[in-house]
């Protein structure tokens, strides 16, 4: 019971932690805070299963494809409207991400109806392992560790590389990056489509194990909010720290306390803002 | 065919939001040159050079960098012209190691100097290349944000106070280097507080008041125009 809740807390985990990323990434680099990374999943989600119903193409393909889409229509979203944000406060654009979310959700609901639709498992990662404690699907091993690589991958890109050292830079102090050279618009750009794409990726992840459907993501947005709240808005470090320690704090608390599995994690928040208003991992400019 | 420039602005003005900051400025500095800016605080000295830069949206007239009209182009565009900015509050990155800073200008071309002989000379920068530039104190901070241009071949220096609020000991080090860009045929506008360290590296002075370039004194006048140079200065 415990290691299972503790796996089902782990995969949600995962997922917090992907989503978590490509938000800290957009909101770090950009300002803005995207209320619509929860529609990015649904759409990386549908990516997969529109490639397999109407093109024949499998999982794996759609695995690189489907986070590829996302995040090109991210960058082209950022060129057309997202950029013209970045002078206005925050509020601006979170409202027009919020639009964004309304918009697309309200264009697959009319095409596609709320109805979930299955996405199989791929054979490779069909049936599991007994642990002898517990059983563990092979697919949500995988979920895990994918989660788990990308995340690292994402940290290692950002704390460790040239291309990480300009994008900090920019986030830091844009004009002046631009002032040795750097074209920082460009970079938005390329960091919005990785943000957006990274929330793609855990959507084709989420298909085999929840159904595809237009109102799946939806709800997520919040957690990942919060989740990024407590990290630190801007810490890389931060989101996948908080977003795989939330879903494993919100399986415990569904052991313990099933009554406050929702509740947990926004209790935490608050008393995170009331200690350290940066967050855990954040710092304050 | 007129005599070569390295900057040469030409009735700059240029705006903060509503308020009008520069109102005309012009002055031409030539290949190899050292040419420091004068004036009280607020003259519009840093705008200047943040204008050249392209660091201030509004702003109308003409610049020209080497011959070639940046007014219009953006930051990133007018660094690869050649440019070396540092600028006023250091800019050093709270994120980014003092190796980082350094490595984080692209290269323009390839005569600048190697990290090596950076550290050479600067160094305590080598001692501390794993410390965030924020952790470093504000001498070595200052030597970072001047270490930081040299590597990407720039040949136009814009300093903005380098000395200011600095121990002698380390504004004679920032002195040396000053002198060492120059004698490798850098030119450099200088911005300084610091009359009598300008007045030791540069080869003319302009003098600004209220947005306006209101005097010139080349270095060999500076000596017999001492009260008027203490006067613009309000010393």
């Amino acid at each position: 019971m415990i290691f299972g809740q503790l796996l089902v807390g782990l995969i949600n985990g995962s997922f917090y932690a992907l989503m978590a990323l490509g938000f800290a990434v957009i909101f770090g680099l950009l300002g803005i805070i995207n209320i619509a990374q929860g529609t990015f999943y649904m759409l990386g989600a549908f990516g997969a299963w529109m490639l397999l119903n109407y093109a024949g193409i499998g999982y794996w393909p759609a695995l690189i494809l489907s986070p590829l889409a996302a995040g090109l229509l991210g960058m082209a979203l950022e060129k057309t409207l997202i950029s013209r944000m970045y002078k206005l406060d925050h509020i601006y654009g979170l409202l027009l991400t919020f639009g964004l979310f309304m918009f697309i959700m309200g264009t697959f609901i009319w095409l596609f109806q709320t109805a979930g639709r299955p996405y199989p498992v791929p054979d490779a990662l069909r049936g599991g392992w007994n642990l002898g404690f517990m059983f563990m699907p092979k697919y949500r091993g995988w979920v895990v560790l994918v989660s788990l690589v990308t995340c690292f991958a994402t940290w290692y890109a950002i704390e460790k590389t040239a291309l990480g050292r300009t994008l900090r830079a920019a986030t830091e102090n844009p004009m002046l990056t631009r002032a040795f050279g750097i074209n920082v618009p460009a970079l938005l750009t390329f960091g919005f489509g990785v943000g957006v794409a990274l929330a793609g990726l855990a959507g084709v992840l989420a298909g085999p194990i929840y159904t595809v459907s237009p109102l799946m993501g939806g709800e997520l947005v919040i957690v990942v909010f919060a989740i990024v709240v407590v990290g630190g808005m801007q810490s890389i470090l931060g989101a996948i720290v908080v977003g795989l320690a939330f879903g494993v704090i919100e399986g415990f608390t569904k052991v313990f306390y099933p009554q406050g599995a929702n509740l947990v994690i926004f209790i935490i928040m608050f008393l995170v803002l009331l200690v350290k208003p940066a967050g855990l991992f954040g710092y304050q400019k | 065919m007129a005599e070569a420039r390295s900057l040469q602005i030409e009735n700059l003005h240029a705006y903060y939001g509503d308020s009008h900051v520069l109102h005309g400025v012009s002055l031409d500095v030539k290949p190899g040159e050292v040419v420091t800016i004068l004036g009280r605080n607020g003259a519009g000295k840093t705008t200047t050079l943040r204008a050249v830069m392209g660091l201030i949206e509004r702003r109308t007239g003409s610049i020209r960098i080497s011959g070639d009209e940046v007014i219009a182009a953006t930051p990133e565009k007018i660094a690869r012209h050649g440019l070396g900015y540092v600028p006023e509050e250091r800019g050093i990155y709270a994120t980014l190691d003092v190796t980082e800073n350094l490595l984080l200008p692209p290269k323009i071309n390839d005569h600048g100097m190697a990290l090596d002989d950076i550290y050479r000379l600067f160094p305590n920068l080598h001692e501390r290349r794993r410390s965030p530039g924020t952790k470093l104190s504000g001498g070595e901070q200052q030597m970072l944000a001047i270490a930081r241009v040299l590597r990407t071949g720039a040949s136009l220096f814009l300093l903005d106070e380098p000395t200011e609020g600095l121990a002698p000991v380390i504004v004679q080090q920032i002195g040396r280097a000053i002198e060492l860009m120059k004698s490798q045929g850098n030119t450099i506008v200088l911005v300084e507080q610091n009359f009598r360290f300008a007045s030791r590296i540069a080869d003319r002075h302009y003098v600004m008041e209220r947005g306006r370039i209101i005097d010139m004194i080349p270095g060999a006048e500076v000596a017999s125009r001492q009260t008027q140079i203490q006067q613009y200065l309000g010393i």
